[in-house]
């Protein structure tokens, strides 16, 4: 193994480090790119040509975050978040660790059966649940302080993630299955593709049990932090409470 | 046949209303450089095939430098009154959601049963794009309903479509220019040279230890190259198959699941994974870009630990 070129590794440093340092994610890319086209010994014109290519292959990305927009925009004119709010507070028991896990356990089942498109960040997490998650938290505690309330909506983007990653590599005819199978048989270790599927759902439980168990803790931790906040406000203004 | 290029021309329209929108906008801060940014993301939708890739090449650098150096600008939302929003809700009522829940639905109908419609010839729906065109479909019926159940015309859509892209503002383009950066990764030969270094450096004998340093591997490629797709071949090349397979005798199909779950765990903790991370944070308009991440990073450590115990225990 003769001369193997190292320096194309500096684009991933620049990577780390440029979003360690907090820049601008879409110029740390950029450059990322340059300097790793650079280190291969491509001309500048061959990245250009790289980029160029790069981009017109991956045009499938910005198609499912932009399609739904207008449908979720003119929904949200006309008060879809309202509604999604009313109809989750007059639902008996319901807490944002249990809307969560609910969600959570449909988004993983829905993927395994294949029915990944049930759910997402533009068409579903932010007309719909998220805005119930911070109802939920809104109804038990009104003055919730602004940080857990980002806590919170960050929570129900994490929960479609996690349903939707460990849902989906247990359904068979998936293209991550596809591509394991097809990569092992060109590198000659022959696999049955149900096989794959079925060795994943061990992790798929343990993903939804982990993160259950998040989510109840999270109710736990609001609770908690309210009666600190409710004993803070009791012991500051003794003259108004009596 | 619906295929992808009609979704470019639909998604290339969107994007060229968005920079029309921006440009007549006189209160619009910055409103030229935003209106060039959004025209010129339109152009690589709608005649990008015809260009010259290093034009394309040019442009993508045009359209990261005005994202990079807060080009896009934002119009003030221009929302219904309060008594407007009151009317609306007592009339349209619950049918709100009919608008958001046709989008999932009508997918699956198209990926169900449109794409049964044609011949060994001619079908309806590209079958290699099955999901997607079906995504396509679905929000063109769930944009007409919308307009029909708001009474809103759609030229309104437009607007209120500018109104979430802005609100996003550069992370619009982050997942696909970062899609990019991982193809010319792969052409510049970092995976090789990623590969080389672990088969060169990594000598494992324990199963332990072994199972150990691929799922972390798997964790910490995926994070590099924001796909764990990505990372796979690579790591299963430089490790999977030479020591877990080959030395330890492990089954290839526990190591292929529970390693694909493993760069899934990496997958939770990158902001290189951007349209699971970073695109979420924007459209929820957090303070915090990495919250969803933050968010995320207890449950994906956890699970990699798990994830080697069960790769040693179900794998040998």
């Amino acid at each position: 193994m003769d001369a193997v070129n190292l320096w194309p590794l500096l684009g991933i440093g620049v990577v780390m480090l440029g979003f360690l340092l907090k820049f601008n994610p879409v110029l740390v890319v950029l450059v990322a790119g340059i300097v790793t086209g650079l280190a291969a010994l491509m001309p500048m014109r061959e990245i250009l040509v790289q980029l160029g290519q790069g981009f017109l292959k991956t045009r499938t990305l910005p198609v499912i975050l932009l399609l739904p927009l207008a449908v979720i925009g003119l929904a949200e004119r006309h008060g879809l978040k309202q509604q999604a709010q009313n109809f989750i507070r007059n639902l008996k028991g319901a807490t944002v660790g249990r809307l969560l896990t609910v969600y959570l356990a449909a988004r993983e089942i829905t993927a395994a059966l294949g029915l990944t498109s049930l759910g997402g960040h533009p068409q579903m997490v932010r007309p719909l649940l998220s805005p119930m998650a911070e109802a939920l938290a809104e109804q038990r505690w009104p003055s919730i302080p602004e940080r857990l309330r980002e806590k919170v909506k960050a929570m129900s983007a994490a929960t479609d993630n996690i349903g939707l990653f460990f849902g989906e590599d247990i359904f068979v005819a998936f293209g991550a299955i596809v591509l394991m199978h097809t990569f092992l048989r060109e590198s000659g270790v022959e696999t049955n593709p149900l096989h794959i599927a079925l060795w994943g759902i061990p992790t798929a439980l343990c993903a939804f049990a982990i993160h259950a168990y998040r989510l109840q803790r999270m109710d736990q931790t609001l609770r908690r932090l309210q009666a600190v906040q409710l004993a803070a406000v009791s012991t500051t203004q003794p003259v108004e409470r009596a | 046949m619906i295929s992808l290029s009609f979704l470019y021309i639909l998604v290339g329209l969107i994007l060229l209303w968005t920079a029309i929108l921006t440009l007549l906008n006189k209160q619009q801060p910055r409103r030229v450089a935003s209106a060039a940014f959004w025209g010129c993301y339109a152009l690589v939708f709608l005649i990008g095939d015809y260009l010259p890739p290093e034009v394309v090449g040019l442009m993508v650098v045009m359209l990261a430098i005005l994202a990079g150096f807060g080009a896009l600008s934002s119009a003030v939302p221009q929302l219904l009154s309060a008594d407007k929003l009151q009317q609306s809700l007592n009339r349209i009522g619950k049918k709100i959601f009919l608008p958001a829940l046709l989008i999932p639905i009508m997918t699956v109908f198209g990926v169900l049963v449109l794409s049964q419609i044609g011949n060994d010839n001619w079908q309806l729906l590209d079958p290699k794009n099955l999901t997607l065109v079906s995504l396509g479909i679905a929000c063109i019926i769930a944009f007409i309903a919308a307009c029909v159940i708001t009474r809103e015309s759609p030229v309104q859509g437009g607007i209120e479509s500018k109104r979430l892209l802005e609100a996003m503002g550069w992370a619009v383009l982050l997942p696909q220019l970062l899609a990019t950066l991982g193809l010319l990764f792969n052409n510049a030969g970092v995976g090789h040279a990623i590969a080389v270094l672990t088969e060169t450096y990594l000598a494992v004998d324990h199963k332990l230890i072994a199972a150990a340093t691929y799922a972390i591997a798997m964790a910490l490629f995926t994070m590099i190259m924001g796909n764990a797709f990505a990372a796979f071949p690579v790591i299963t090349a430089g490790i999977g198959i030479p020591v877990l397979m080959l030395q330890h005798g492990a089954n290839p199909a526990v190591v292929a699941a529970i390693g694909m779950f493993c760069g899934y765990c990496g997958t939770l903790m990158t902001p290189m994974a951007a349209n699971f991370n970073m695109v979420p944070a924007a459209l929820l308009e957090l303070k915090d870009q990495h919250a969803v991440i933050k968010a995320q990073t207890p449950t994906a450590l956890t699970l990699l630990i798990c994830n080697i115990f069960l790769l040693y225990f179900l794998a040998f």
